[in-house]
């Protein structure tokens, strides 16, 4: 508990934001990126917009595995799951994404598909050795934090002669993302965006480490901060970026040093290694194809894969094209300026994927930050008044 | 001849047996249950009469009636069970009206091939809660469904009581400038069930915080009644829900300070380590009360004075709001809104 309040402190935070704003040239504005969903949330429910100066601004980046997952996916899982041999082990955080026309596993599992949630890959694995005359499926999820534990499931599975096990993977890759970010035709068309740096997820960088981020800072000019999900570690991100950009470095730098190294968790990496291949092109809900952005089985444990071994199909289905969700991603617009924002597109009605999950940027602000726009909203009509 | 019936009779064995069909079935093995279970459990003179309803008096005034059914997994937590949580909740229900609770009912749902002890031991502590608590459990219903048309067991629980001359809480009368209060620490009851999910167990010392409130509130009616503008139980949704349903039903909103709610911290803890947002977290026993700002001390000082509200705290204040909104002060300084939860709160995965 001792661990978790340190993290805490209001008053510290309080003294590093009087550091941003006092290294922060009032001259210029600063766009940071969190790539991760975890960031988007510790920043929304402690309010940490509030303790930064108004020209240092965050942008809610894609970092949601379940955000990302195109609604063709969920299409596919679902009618898997219809199948009356499969039984589906999914996390409780997909049983509410919707995929088209108003479907999800919870909708289908009340119609009858045997969906269950489980807590971890292993008890994937122990359902499918409790009961051998179904075909388990797991519905694998997640970046490179993840990964690894699907793998080991893997290893389990193969070990104990397990046939009536596989894997519906869907594990998508951190690096690839913030590159598709800053560079593909959708930039091109909507706009230029202004991004001064990003702020990369810890956990992701346990497995992976800092150094995949070292040829996208170079390349892109960018600094890369790498924080943990605590509020005190994400202010400390931010103000590690704002020294950066004002020395005019474009480093990685690691303010996770309780956990992250260079190199990652090679044991881990190797393990992923072991199982899984790059796909050329993976589709991501709000970023469109992006270029080696997710993992697949290699050929020789096609019999895992569930793809395969049911061939399954993915098919194409489409967000609204109301939705602005590939904006909002990119840093160009702010949820608030989406027109399904808070009208057809709520959390218990999501539209796009950024009102998908609790840690998607839209649902992080209609769940913790609409006031602000009312306030605005009041503040401006007494100007006037 | 006596004899004679005693040899045809099966025999009620509540170590080994299991419900079956025919113990919802009207005959003798429903007989049997009824009355070496429930009338047993919850002995008094209205069950003893053996009527399908129990006759009682009121004195005159104000009734309060509620309604609610029980379908908690798994049965057993530490710190309760389904049943003492039926009692606890129909008293509270009564009671967050500022009413005096009378009588409760509870009938039975229960599921083929459910263990007899397990249903003693639930029907035992109903009794315990219900006589510690002063009010009786004086009617009630048994019916039995095929194994698989229910999860163990269900209870719905009906409650009367009264209220007192003179109080009329309601639930759109909080004003701005109110004070907000919480009789204790949030969260223990939600987390302590979720420490003994299927796939979830995880080590940890708390136990629900179930418990009848008629007393405590009782004590704050003596202390502020007239101050008290209204009073909710947290219960399912946790006191984001309770606050946001207030402010719409009062056409208020709500500040309130994160540093001031009282938590435990392993709470804190589970919460954290699951992904689940504390403030959306059930509790059994705690009450949230909008007193009026003339009256708060007073109240405040009562709860603390009652066993149940040693850690209560003043959370926060109603304000002017047309968008209804519940807005806190986080602990790190900032501010953000506390929302309803989207459909039921479950465990993220990173
Ligand atoms: S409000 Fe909904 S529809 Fe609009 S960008 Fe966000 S997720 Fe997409």
């Amino acid at each position: 508990m001792k661990y978790i309040d340190e993290y805490r402190d209001g008053s510290l935070a309080k003294d590093v934001a009087r550091q941003i704003t006092a290294l922060a040239d009032p001259a210029r504005s600063y766009h940071f990126m969190e790539f991760c969903g975890g960031h988007t949330h510790a920043i929304s429910r402690y309010g940490l917009e509030d303790l930064l100066p108004a020209n240092v601004r965050m942008i809610h980046g894609p970092g949601c595995p379940v955000c990302v997952l195109p609604i063709g996916r969920i299409d596919a899982a679902i009618a898997l799951a219809m199948r009356p041999e499969i039984t589906l082990c999914t996390y409780g955080d997909l049983m509410r994404v919707p995929g088209s026309n108003g479907s999800s596993l919870l909708k289908a599992k009340a119609a009858g598909a045997d969906i269950r949630m489980v807590y971890s890959t292993l008890d994937a694995l122990q359902i499918g050795e409790a009961e051998p005359d179904r075909e388990v499926v797991f519905f694998a999820i997640g970046f490179e934090t993840t990964t690894p534990t699907t793998a080991l499931a893997l290893k389990a599975a193969i070990a104990r002669g397990l046939g009536n096990f596989s894997i519906f993977c869907n594990h998508v890759l951190t690096p690839a993302a913030i590159q598709n970010i800053l560079e593909s035709p959708d930039v091109r068309k909507l706009g230029t965006i202004k991004i001064d740096g990003f702020i990369g997820p810890a956990h992701v960088s346990t497995v992976i480490g800092t150094e995949p981020y070292e040829f996208f800072a170079e390349e892109f000019r960018k600094p890369v901060v790498v924080a943990g999900f605590e509020p005190l570690d994400v202010i400390q991100a931010i103000l590690m970026l704002v020294r950066q950009v004002s020395d005019g470095r474009h480093e990685v730098e690691n303010q996770y040093i309780r956990a992250v190294t260079a190199l990652g968790n090679e044991k881990a990496q190797a393990e992923v290694a072991n199982f899984f291949e790059l796909r050329e092109s993976f589709e991501w809900r709000g970023l469109g194809e992006v270029p080696y952005g997710a993992l697949r089985l290699r050929p020789q444990y096609a019999a895992y894969d569930a793809e395969k071994r049911f061939s399954m199909v993915t098919p194409a289905a489409k967000d609204n094209p109301a939705c602005e969700c590939g904006a909002i991603l990119r840093g160009v617009k702010k949820p608030a300026d989406c027109k399904l924002f808070g009208t057809v597109c709520t959390p218990d009605t999501p539209m796009g994927s950024c009102m998908v999950s609790s840690e998607g940027a839209c649902a992080a602000h209609w769940a913790y930050g609409r006031f602000r726009e009312k306030v605005r909203q009041v503040d401006a009509r007494r100007a006037v008044a | 001849m006596n004899m004679m019936i005693k040899a045809y009779k099966r025999k009620f064995d509540v170590a080994n047996g299991r419900i079956d069909l025919s113990h919802g079935a009207g005959g003798r093995a429903m007989g049997q249950l009824i009355e070496g279970i429930f009338h047993k459990a919850f002995d008094n003179d209205w069950l003893r009469a053996g009527n399908d309803q129990s006759a009682f008096s009121v004195p005159g005034g104000r009734m309060v009636m509620t309604t609610d059914g029980y379908v908690v997994s798994p049965p057993f937590f530490p710190g309760g069970n389904i049943g003492t949580l039926a009692v606890h909740g129909t008293i509270n229900d009564i009671a967050m009206a500022g009413a005096v609770p009378l009588y409760l009912s509870a009938s039975f749902i229960i599921e083929e091939g459910f263990p007899l002890v397990d249903l003693e031991r639930i029907a035992d502590s109903m009794g315990s809660a219900s006589r510690e608590a002063g009010v009786p459990i004086i009617t009630g219903d048994t019916k039995v469904v095929e194994r698989g048309k229910a999860d163990g067991v269900f209870i719905s629980t009906a409650g009367i009581g009264m209220v007192p001359d003179g109080l009329d809480l309601r639930s759109d009368a909080a004003r701005p400038g109110d004070a907000v209060i919480i009789s204790g620490s949030i969260g223990d009851h939600g987390v302590a069930v979720m420490s003994k999910r299927e796939n979830l167990e995880f080590d940890t010392d708390i136990v629900s915080d179930s418990a009848a409130l008629h007393g405590l509130v009782a004590d704050m009616v003596a202390a502020g009644g007239a101050h008290i503008r209204l009073m909710r139980d947290p219960t399912r949704g946790g006191i984001a829900a309770t606050l946001n349903e207030i402010a719409s039903q009062s056409r208020v909103g709500f500040r309130i300070d994160e540093e001031a709610i009282p938590m435990k911290p392993e709470v804190a803890a589970a919460c954290e380590f699951l992904g689940l947002d504390p403030l959306n977290v059930a509790n059994e026993g705690k009450l949230v009360a909008v007193v009026a700002p003339e009256g708060a001390d007073a109240v405040l000082a009562a709860i603390h004075t009652h066993p149940l509200g040693a850690e209560a705290a003043l959370i926060g204040h109603v304000v002017a709001d047309d968008n209804y909104f519940v807005q806190m002060l986080t602990s790190f300084g900032g501010g953000r809104i506390v929302d309803w939860l989207s459909g039921e709160q479950l465990p993220r995965i990173c």
